[in-house]
């Protein structure tokens, strides 16, 4: 039994609320929570194989060349060794995002410093990392290009795009902004790095790896290989942290697999900490030049948005830093201008929320530019300039929930009474900034097998990855909603290339997709138990593991004479034209800047969002806390740092790239608005996990401003920045 | 990571008599384990010390004498440091992590390579790593490097920020040589400057082990340490202040500073020092201490900002301690 469900048009039924037992939306523990915390939850790299091998990849250590030759015997005489690996099947660089094919391959041809082109193969990992130290390498080296803004760029047709005088609003308007912003590379920096276990036997691969998308993972790990992917078993249960670094399958996992066959033994390869900043993806660094023009009331009459991002040659990817700015203002004259660089750095890939994170970053500090200029209060200025309908494309949203967001965060946070910028506590100037918040709404093909078992039991099954965000919760949820269950009789198994093929996890989609082919598969159980029941499905109750209708009511075991399973299948349809979709949210903040050094350190923190039907209050809840996170440490101190002479990364460790700590992060507070949006899927929940980091960072360099009037169009705001603008003399405390 | 020889000493003799034939001592490694890892050291033997009897802070001449495997953590705790040294469990809570102070010693501390970038990248040149293959900071990433006491050879920076505090509080360093004659060296003269080789870091001889430092009497006066850095934890310092003011009548009668994050090494100005002694503390006198210590700074593209900075901070630092001394 399989049900198919494709949106083209809204689905207003809201299913979930008519259920009897109330258990989506709550904050449910994970289940998985246990396992992970008590260390039982094996992760890619956590598996023992018996005659298990260890490899250790070795990195160029040139932007551009030729591989000349690699001084294998040397290294294959230490002990332990087994092998040194290299050749055309070798990744230059991960899969992008749902790619479903090979990146471009090869150990020849080298297009930045720190990619991978060889693997040492040992008895053990540090014989394996001794090999791979001790493996000298020939280049002929080329001349590279390393700084997006002495390369050649690209400025493809299909990203540009203009409509009405932008020029002539600028020069018309009462108010108006044209500033330059720039944000630097990021590294995703998942706490798990990159890892994978393979097994060769009988003509087939069995692969454990940390993957974001198993079914794209798969065709792409199997074409790397150049085999079939029905010969290659991919297992991803449990994930790391992904933040996009993982959506697409990187170098160990081929490498690892390539070593098993030709060694006929297991093989593990996971990266160093300094690998998963060179040789995973980075964020492109952007140069975002923002035109806003306004009226006198400083609604909006233009907006320009033109991006320079970066990429290696040859990568589809660039970074969409522009992909909100279509639809979360007014102003009908617009330009929309994105051209890429080709440089030698590290492939530029998905990190946390690719597009908005970034540039609604960039859009929220132009316009508190604006508000500046204009006169207006923020959050007015933003409630002002709220769209009818999608300004670029004249279509409706399908909801539209910035208005509320911005009325409840300010609320919430106190915006009204707030204290005066500039205020002092101490030698700390206080500020006060605000942002709006928004993410498309996406969906992606999702499939999910549910089984009912006679025992009361049901299994929820598909190749959907769980990666630190929530989804075995959720879809245990889902399934226990519609089938009238204890959520703890309801296992849920995931990513696993033999399951049904889930969305994925990446661009915040996974939740809503791979809930609704859950939801799907169940629906058509109940249409089943209903038949048996004698009532129609509508007419159904399941609660408690009972099935009643017209006041009769029967243990579901009785129902059920073998265990009845059913596939659900969810689809994008006309939904995505028909309608603009999108999470909003806003962004609440309070910050200290040392009138001393300039140190900017955040005080607190108010997020409020809207993103559909929420599956979960306490993961989804999670997602925002991690991505406000997020958002401090790119306003405030993330930067990878590439050497001006051979683009290599500089600050390849945690000690040195500057993610968030603790104390760099305050009390947040989040608050989750309701909302039913009909066109997004038949469970109505909309993307969240990305969410709350998209704008995030502008709050806080808006509060700063607020604080002691520097004005940071550089990001992160170091003190070095902020420096330069405050009085020469900090003055005495007091 | 290399493979290598381990071997524990027993007592310190027996350290000695290892390091001396070549063997690279290891204490709480939360530096070297790492910098093996990655092959920036490759040591053929290492010399466990930490059963050595090297873990008691004791009372000696009317100050303390800090056993070289003292944790951090236990030396920041301990009552008569918060007490008489303040300054000194200030710094040592400024650094690391939690989980870092706890296994990280008192000698293993002074002793800490840096953290230049380029140090740490095997296939940078780096004269501190592979003397004779040039500086990789110079004209790189400079971030953390330093604006006093550089040289062409090497401009990185001494990333601790306890021997910071211990070098204003003037803090000796024990050390034993083959044979059990110890010999004391304060901290300032311990450290040496790059010059044309930077990969010599300190006086230590071949052989010799550190076995304790030495603190002197408590001095009287507002003492403090402040750091500035790029997070609000889990960072080295950008530029660092460890600072001692007394007053007598309202001039300034005694006045000790140290500096971290900006040297090759904890640094001291004799004639910054000399210049606040005996005048009346203003915020324009602070300046031109801090005027006096930034002649002949030198600073790359990348850390520049840290002239300003110091300046600044120093400044605030001075002003603190002359609030808290008048009241």
């Amino acid at each position: 039994m399989t049900a198919h469900h494709k949106m083209d048009e809204p689905d207003r039924r809201n299913r979930l609320d008519a259920m009897a037992q109330g258990i989506v939306g709550v904050g449910m523990d994970r289940p998985d929570g246990p396992e992970k915390v008590s260390g039982r939850a094996v992760y890619a790299h956590d598996g023992q194989v018996k005659d298990m091998l260890h490899g250790v990849m070795v990195r160029a250590t040139i932007a551009k060349g030729t591989l000349l030759g690699i001084d294998e015997e040397p290294v294959k005489a230490l002990p332990g060794v087994r092998a040194v690996l290299h050749g055309p099947r070798f990744l230059r660089n991960p899969a992008q995002g749902a790619a479903g094919e090979a990146p471009v391959q090869g150990s020849a041809e080298i297009a930045y410093f720190g990619q991978p082109v060889a693997l040492v193969v040992a008895d053990t990992f540090e014989q394996a990392r001794h090999g791979a130290q001790s493996l000298a390498l020939r280049y002929d080296e080329a001349e590279a290009t390393v700084a997006p803004g002495e390369a050649e760029a690209e400025t493809p047709e299909d990203k540009q795009s203009a409509t009405g005088d932008l020029d002539a609003a600028m020069r018309d308007a009462a108010f108006s902004v044209d500033r330059t912003y720039t944000t630097p590379p990021h590294n995703s920096a998942p706490m798990e790095p990159h890892a994978a276990i393979a097994e060769y036997r009988d003509g087939k691969f069995t692969v454990r790896a940390s993957c974001q998308m198993v079914k794209y993972n798969l065709d792409e790990l199997a074409d790397s290989l150049g085999v079939d992917a029905a010969d290659v078993h991919l297992l991803s249960p449990f994930v790391g942290g992904g933040f996009g670094s993982k959506l697409g399958i990187s170098a160990e996992a081929v490498a690892a697999a390539l070593a098993a066959r030709e060694l006929d033994r297991p093989v593990a390869v996971a990266l160093s900490r300094p690998q998963v900043f060179e040789a995973t993806m980075r964020r492109s660094e952007t140069r975002q030049r923002f035109r806003l023009a306004a009226d006198a009331d400083g609604r909006l009459t233009g907006v320009g948005h033109e991006v320079l991002v970066s990429n290696l040659p040859g990568e589809t990817f660039s970074e969409p830093a522009t992909q909100a700015t279509p639809f979360l203002y007014r102003g009908e004259n617009r330009v929309i201008g994105h051209r890429i660089a080709r440089v030698n750095r590290t492939c530029a890939g998905s990190v946390r929320a690719p597009g908005e994170a970034v540039g609604v970053t960039a859009l929220e500090i132009a316009m508190d530019e604006l508000a500046q200029a204009a006169g207006v209060d923020p959050v007015e200025l933003r409630r002002r300039n709220i769209p009818e309908e999608d300004p670029s494309r004249g279509v409706p949203f399908s909801s539209h929930m910035l208005e509320a967001a911005l009325d409840d965060g300010a609320e919430r946070f106190g915006w009204s009474d707030r204290p005066k910028g500039g205020t002092r506590n101490g030698e700390w100037l206080i500020g006060c900034g605000m942002a709006s918040s928004s993410r498309v709404n996406l969906l992606n093909d999702s499939a999910a097998r549910v089984t009912m078992n006679r025992d009361g039991t049901a299994l929820v099954e598909t190749d959907m990855t769980d990666i630190g965000t929530g989804t075995y919760a959720i879809l245990t949820q889902v399934a226990a909603e519609m089938l009238g269950l204890p959520p703890d009789r309801v296992e849920t198994r995931l990513g696993d290339s033999d399951l049904p093929k889930g969305a994925g996890s990446g661009g915040s989609q996974g939740a809503s997709s791979s809930a609704s082919s859950v939801f799907l598969a169940c629906e058509r159980l109940r249409c089943e138990i209903a038949e048996r029941a004698g009532c129609a499905e509508e007419a159904l109750t399941l609660k408690d593991g009972h099935a009643i209708s017209d006041n009769r009511q029967q243990p579901l075991a009785e129902l059920l004479q073998e265990p009845l399973s059913a596939e659900g299948v969810i689809h994008p349809g006309d939904a995505e034209s028909r309608v603009r979709q999108a999470s909003f949210g806003a962004f609440f903040v309070e910050v200290g800047v040392s009138a001393v050094t300039g140190e900017a350190r955040v005080r607190r923190m108010h997020g409020s969002f809207a993103a559909g039907r929420i599956l979960n209050a306490k993961t989804a809840r999670s997602q925002c806390l991690g991505g406000m996170t997020f958002g401090i440490g790119m306003a405030l101190t993330e930067e990878l740092m590439h050497d001006p002479r051979d683009g290599h990364i500089v600050n390849r460790d945690l000690a040195e790239y500057h993610v968030p700590v603790n104390a760099d992060v305050p009390q947040l507070t989040v608050n989750l608005l309701e909302e039913r949006d009909p066109w997004t899927n038949p469970v109505q929940a909309k993307g969240i996990g990305e969410l709350a980091i998209c704008g995030a960072g502008a709050s806080i360099v808006n509060a700063i401003h607020d604080a002691c009037g520097v004005r940071v169009r550089d990001l992160p705001a170091t003190l070095d920045k902020i420096l330069p603008g405050l009085p020469e003399r900090a003055g005495r405390e007091g | 990571m290399k493979p290598f020889d381990y071997i524990r000493a027993g007592d310190a003799s027996e350290a000695v008599d290892a390091a001396a034939d070549g063997a690279t001592i290891i204490a709480g490694g939360t530096n070297l384990l790492d910098l093996m890892k990655h092959e920036v050291m490759a040591p053929g033997r290492l010399v466990d010390i930490t059963r050595l009897d090297l873990k008691r802070i004791e009372d000696m001449d009317g100050g303390l004498r800090i056993g070289a495997l003292v944790t951090n953590s236990d030396l920041a705790a301990d009552m008569r440091v918060r007490r008489s040294w303040p300054a000194l469990a200030q710094a040592l809570l400024a650094g690391a992590s939690g989980q870092l102070r706890n296994k990280a010693s008192t000698g293993g501390n002074l002793l800490q390579r840096t953290r230049c970038y380029y140090f740490y990248d095997t296939a940078m040149p780096c004269n501190k790593r592979a003397p004779g293959s040039g500086c990789g900071a110079i004209g790189g990433a400079t971030r953390l490097h330093a604006i006093l006491g550089g040289s062409d050879a090497c401009i990185a920076t001494h990333p601790s920020d306890m021997a910071v505090g211990l070098t204003m509080l003037g803090a000796e360093v024990e050390i034993m040589g083959q044979g059990g004659a110890t010999r004391r060296v304060p901290l300032t003269e311990f450290y040496r400057l790059p010059g044309d080789t930077p990969h010599i870091e300190t006086v230590l001889e071949p052989g010799e082990l550190i076995t304790a430092v030495i603190l002197p009497p408590p001095a009287a006066g507002a003492q403090t340490y402040r750091k500035v850095r790029d997070r609000a934890s889990y960072a080295f310092a950008l530029v660092s202040v460890a600072a001692r003011l007394r007053l007598e009548e309202g001039r300034i009668a005694e006045a000790a500073l140290a500096f971290g994050g900006i040297a090759p090494r904890p640094w001291r100005d004799a004639a910054a020092e000399e210049l606040l002694c005996g005048e009346q503390p203003s915020e324009a006198l602070f300046v031109r201490a801090a005027d006096t210590l930034l002649q002949g700074a030198e600073a790359q593209e990348g850390n520049a900002f840290k002239i300003p900075l110091l300046r600044r901070t120093l400044t605030a630092t001075l002003s603190q301690l002359w609030k808290e001394s008048s009241q």
